[in-house]
């Protein structure tokens, strides 16, 4: 017996799976009837979109005044819930791209499923920044058309590179999505048995036939598109950073903030796609495809990127010493100690303390307790935002105008109304798409690589590893 | 199928059992000379582009081609907006703002590239197409499921029919049907 032990690394899909099988399990979802407990659970998801609309309408009525903003605090929520619904849809490109550059075969069980949250979660995103400008029948002002003032963009405002970010950034990521879904657009036109389901799946299928030239410039497409939404994903974020980092306000003016924003953007938008992920498969049984190894993996990340994050924290807190400037260290003594010492701890708890338990295997593979810590983290991240912009904006350079914010009620109502947007969505595509990327699982199972069969009889002949043993030394 | 003589035959397709079996089947079909041919599964099978001798796809220059366009449509536009059309003074800050113009620049060239890989990847494969006559084939519709097929088509110089049938028997193929024009 040596004393290393070979683990391999554990089945990517779970159970006595096939081809077939692994096709039946997703589509079914989508072609047999709607459950009852869906239309249960969109009641709620269309009410709360509903509540979105009417303080929409309300804003738009009543003007931006119907918010908590003051004087020295003149971004609130809007921007806190922008940044924190954008950085949530960061996971799922980095689990498309990044993770499809570096080979990572298991993020296919749940690629299809992030990268529809990354969409949604754009789009609650988006809201924002539209309706927070107060007149919103002037909006394309920021966008380069001709207007009535024969002016042009002020292309050196980070809030214009903004527009130009998240705005590629959606449709780069929907057409990621759309790429991603036309061969499994074309599996359900050949599964569906009724006309509506099989010309509707046609016509976005495109005709896709599953050929083999097709899919060499299929996957020649999909390969550049992972590597052009990796810096893409990276330069959003960090453009978003920019919106504070560029301006000079104390704790925001610093050169941390692109990095410690894209770290704090995968942080949250994992913990999202497990919070989904977990009750998915627990509801539609695809216990076999997302399996807890997945969810293992998905931890080690928020771990990693989680220290990352306190890193960042502790990094700002020593450069605002470092630097001497005066205002750099009342800032963040501020923040710790200040009126709104509350929410930094909150965020200090969520953000940098409990992530940590994932150190322990027996956590990280236990579903509850992944669920709990999932949303604990997004309270954390959202705390973050909420401190970065509150605490420097209410106590800025002079006490004099220091004011302490408080949102309204229809702050409140008009965030919690984004969750119903989202949902809505969400519970749409569980429905109508399938949820699990069929091909690409297909493709990393065993029975997907001709290697795995053997050359003469062209049966299935799994894959075993050799484990080098180590040379016995004579005594 | 009484009305088969009236129709044109589109060409003949088998089906083979597993990936392995239909990698082994395009390197014969490619032995035996044919070019219009096509093979088809349910996900894209390693090592079949060897198999089947697929050049190099076209797809880099086209997205190369819209990457140039974005970054010098960017530019020109912010050069047009700001320096040509409208100037603005913006805190002393240059006219022409060339660091403040990278994250748009950069922006527009990712966009443009996206365009050009996604629609050029569809220009390259000839889609949208909703009408084939693969599709008039029910046992086809195994393809995007668990089927692996090869068509050699009827407009192939070597195409005979019996050959190709003879071919496909001798590379153990499961089933074997024609494909007729609609």
């Amino acid at each position: 017996m040596s004393k290393y032990e070979y683990i391999p690394e554990p089945a990517l899909v779970k159970g006595n799976h096939d081809f077939a099988s692994i096709t039946k399990l997703v589509t079914d979802v989508n072609l047999r009837p709607t459950p009852r407990n869906w239309y249960l659970a969109m009641l709620p998801a269309n009410a709360l979109l509903g509540l979105l609309l009417v303080s929409i309408g309300y804003l738009i009525w009543e003007g931006t005044g119907v918010w908590g903003l003051n004087n020295p605090v003149g971004w609130g929520w809007a921007i806190i819930n922008f940044v924190w619904w954008v950085g949530i849809g960061h996971a799922g490109t980095l689990i498309s791209a990044i993770l499809f550059l570096f080979r990572q075969d298991w993020r296919t069980a749940i690629n299809r499923f992030a990268e529809a949250m990354t969409i949604f979660a754009v789009m609650c995103a988006g809201v924002f920044p539209a309706i927070h400008v107060g007149r919103i029948w002037v909006i394309y002002w920021v966008f380069p058309v001709p207007n009535q003032m024969a002016m042009w963009p002020n292309f050196n405002s980070p809030l214009l590179w903004d527009v130009f970010a998240v705005s590629t950034y959606f449709t780069v990521s929907l057409l990621f999505w759309y790429v991603g879904l036309v061969p499994d657009l074309a599996t359900l036109r050949d599964k569906a048995t009724d006309k509506i389901r099989k010309v509707a799946y046609g016509l976005f299928a495109l005709g896709w036939t599953g050929s083999s030239r097709a899919w060499w410039n299929y996957e020649k497409a999909y390969m550049i598109l992972a590597g052009l939404a990796t810096p893409l994903v990276l330069s959003v974020h960090t453009i978003v950073s920019f919106d504070f980092a560029v301006s000079m306000i104390p704790g925001w003016h610093t050169t941390i903030f692109p990095p410690y924003f894209v770290a704090g953007a995968i942080f949250s938008g994992f913990a999202m796609v497990l919070t989904l992920m977990i009750v998915a498969r627990k509801i539609y049984g695809m216990k076999d495809i997302m399996t807890d190894d997945h969810m293992e993996k998905m931890n080690i990340i928020i771990m990693v990127t989680g220290s990352m994050v306190g890193f960042a924290y502790m990094m700002e807190f020593f450069i605002a010493w470092y630097s001497g400037v005066e205002y750099e260290k009342a800032i963040f003594m501020l923040r710790a100690t200040g009126p709104y010492a509350w929410a930094y701890w909150i965020m200090m708890f969520c953000n940098v303390i409990s992530p940590q338990v994932f150190w322990f295997k027996k956590l990280r593979r236990s579903v509850g307790f992944t669920f709990f810590i999932s949303i604990v983290v997004n309270i954390g991240m959202w705390f973050e935002r909420f401190v970065i912009t509150v605490t420097s904006l209410s106590t800025d350079y002079l006490p004099s105008s220091w004011d302490y914010y408080s949102p309204t009620a229809w702050d409140v109502l008009t965030y919690v109304g984004t969750f119903g947007l989202f949902f809505t969505m969400f519970l749409l595509f569980l429905r109508f798409l399938p949820m699990i990327a069929i091909a690409e699982v297909k493709l990393v199972m065993p029975q997907g690589d001709p290697h795995n069969y053997d050359d003469e009889t062209q049966e299935y002949h799994p894959h075993v590893e050799e484990v080098p043993q180590p040379k016995a030394v004579k005594a | 199928m009484s009305t088969t003589e009236s129709k044109n035959l589109y060409g003949i397709l088998a089906e083979f059992k597993n990936p392995k079996a239909l990698v082994d089947a395009s390197a014969k079909v490619v032995e035996a000379g044919y070019d219009k041919f096509d093979t088809y599964t349910p996900f894209p099978v390693h090592g079949i582009d060897k198999a089947m001798n697929l050049p190099k796809s076209k797809l880099g220059y086209i997205v190369f081609g819209h990457a140039l366009l974005g970054f010098s449509g960017a530019i020109a536009m912010m050069y047009f907006m700001s320096v040509i059309d409208y100037q603005i003074n913006i805190s002393g800050k240059p006219f022409f703002n060339a660091p403040a113009w990278v994250p748009i620049t950069f922006e527009l060239t990712v966009l443009l590239s996206a365009f050009g890989a996604v629609f050029g990847m569809f220009f390259l494969n000839g889609l949208p197409k909703l009408s084939n006559p693969l599709f008039e084939v029910e046992r086809f519709k195994k393809a995007t499921d668990d089927g692996f097929f090869v068509c050699i088509e009827a407009k192939d110089s070597k195409f005979q029919a019996d050959l190709v049938r003879q071919l496909f028997e001798e590379a153990g193929a499961t089933h074997i049907e024609e494909v007729y024009e609609q």
